[in-house]
């Protein structure tokens, strides 16, 4: 075990994981944007838009991230009409690849927990907004999506920490996050285990920061006060 | 289309072949998975604390690091730690392990985190009375375990192991990292010498959507199968 290893590389791990973080907390905010809208377009009674919006979580949780990446990162970049638009300026980027992809990827999952969330809120619910008289808006907004948030926070920790691991796909397009870092020293030092404990540790430990925001959120939302 | 040509033309039957190792080592993670869930099962659920955090350790470890680090892992000291056990033996030739096994120990471990947590769930929701019923009527451990329990089981895990399998099918497209000519790396080598990236990965993307759903579709079978008679 060179514990001198561990302890030099733990100041560059940790300045990556900056990296991993931010690519981490923007997919995660776009993708729970993503996720709303195409969750609201699953119950949407038209049958195209509903079909559209399953397809899109269909194909993005039937393929891996790291075909996804690829596809976005190496094959946008082949259609010349793309290269002569502004998009050229986000698109040759393999941070905002990354992004791109990490969002569309999670957007779908997103979709998926919320629209369980919504169908799961008891119809007596909305009917007792409506015989209110609060208007049908009032009524998704102030009733349905805080329910369903609250219905939704396990599992929705759950696709963060998924997402969390899914970052790592990054250093596949030369990002260097957490895990690039890693592969780097790891192949300069050949000494895989202690660079494993030092990476693996600063990923449990944001595993374990993440559980623990989402339980306390689970219990300061809970219906039982 | 010409692209996808059988023969030296296309890549049709190198890309066949890969899918044909994506589905094998998925298989063979899968059942290195099965393997350690059999070791790290009866440890969670057990009455020794000791046990426990080992069980606990195996899956917490495993499903907080991202599977990259695992191969990487795997990859870069796979053969060290072989070569290590050897020496131990007194053996001190070089030893190279191939990709496929490098591959699927890891995904399997990975994957075996997964079936861990999903068999403790499906044992610990059977009904106690179960276990009681089959002592009082003096059947066996191992009748007991086969006959009474395990049936029971497989009803309530079938539907969490398709996820398991989902997840595991999916990683196996990591271990292109490390070389193994699966649907990945297929399509990289085939987007490199053609440049034609924007097919191939699309390409790879139907392929592993067909694998999932025709394994989803294979499942519900299964399902259905196990749930006779609820």
């Amino acid at each position: 075990m060179d514990f001198d290893l561990m302890i030099t590389s733990f100041p560059k791990l940790l300045g990556a994981t900056v990296v991993t973080l931010k690519l981490l907390s923007a997919s995660l905010f776009f993708g729970l944007f993503l996720g709303l809208l195409f969750a609201i377009l699953r119950l949407n009674k038209n049958i195209f838009i509903n079909k559209f919006a399953y397809g899109y979580s269909y194909i993005f949780r039937g393929t891996p991230l790291l075909v996804q990446i690829f596809i976005i990162y190496f094959g946008l970049g082949q259609i010349e009409y793309l290269r002569t638009t502004f998009l050229w300026v986000i698109l040759k980027e393999p941070y905002w690849c990354a992004i791109i992809a990490f969002t569309l990827n999670t957007g779908a999952y997103t979709s998926e927990i919320l629209r369980s969330a919504f169908q799961t809120i008891k119809p007596g619910i909305i009917e007792a907004g409506k015989s209110l008289g609060i208007s049908n808006k009032i009524i998704f907004y102030k009733i349905q999506i805080p329910i369903a948030i609250r219905q939704s926070l396990p599992a929705y920790g759950n696709e963060i920490i998924l997402m969390m691991k899914g970052t790592s796909l990054a250093s596949t397009v030369t990002l260097m996050d957490l895990t690039g870092v890693a592969k780097y020293i790891i192949s300069t030092t050949f000494k895989p285990i202690e660079v494993f404990i030092v990476a693996g540790g600063i990923y449990l430990f944001m595993t374990f920061i993440i559980h623990n925001v989402i339980k306390y959120l689970e219990k300061k939302y809970s219906f039982q006060q | 289309m010409e692209l996808l040509a059988f023969g030296k033309t296309g890549w049709g039957d190198e890309l066949f072949y890969a899918t044909l190792m994506t589905i094998a080592v998925s298989i063979t993670a899968m059942l290195v998975g099965f393997f350690f869930a059999l070791i790290f099962t009866p440890l969670k659920l057990s009455k020794y604390k000791t046990l426990n955090l080992v069980g606990n350790f195996y899956t917490t470890v495993i499903r907080g690091v991202p599977e990259l680090l695992v191969i990487y892992l795997f990859f870069f000291g796979g053969s060290g730690a072989i070569m290590y056990v050897a020496s131990i033996f007194g053996y001190y030739e070089y030893i190279e392990i191939n990709a496929f096994v490098t591959g699927s120990m890891a995904i399997g471990i990975i994957s075996g985190a997964y079936s861990t947590e999903v068999f403790r769930g499906a044992i610990q929701s059977i009904d106690k009375g179960q276990f009681e019923a089959a002592k009082v009527l003096g059947i066996n451990k191992f009748g007991q375990f086969y006959k009474i329990i395990l049936p029971q089981m497989l009803r309530l895990a079938i539907p969490n192991l398709s996820n398991v399998w989902q997840i595991t099918l999916k990683d196996t497209s990591l271990i292109s990292v490390t070389g193994l000519v699966e649907i990945m790396r297929q399509s990289y080598i085939a987007a490199g010498s053609t440049r034609d990236p924007l097919f191939f990965y699309s390409f790879a993307a139907v392929l592993y959507l067909l694998l999932t759903y025709v394994s989803m579709k294979l499942i519900n079978k299964l399902e259905v199968k196990y749930s006779r008679g609820y």
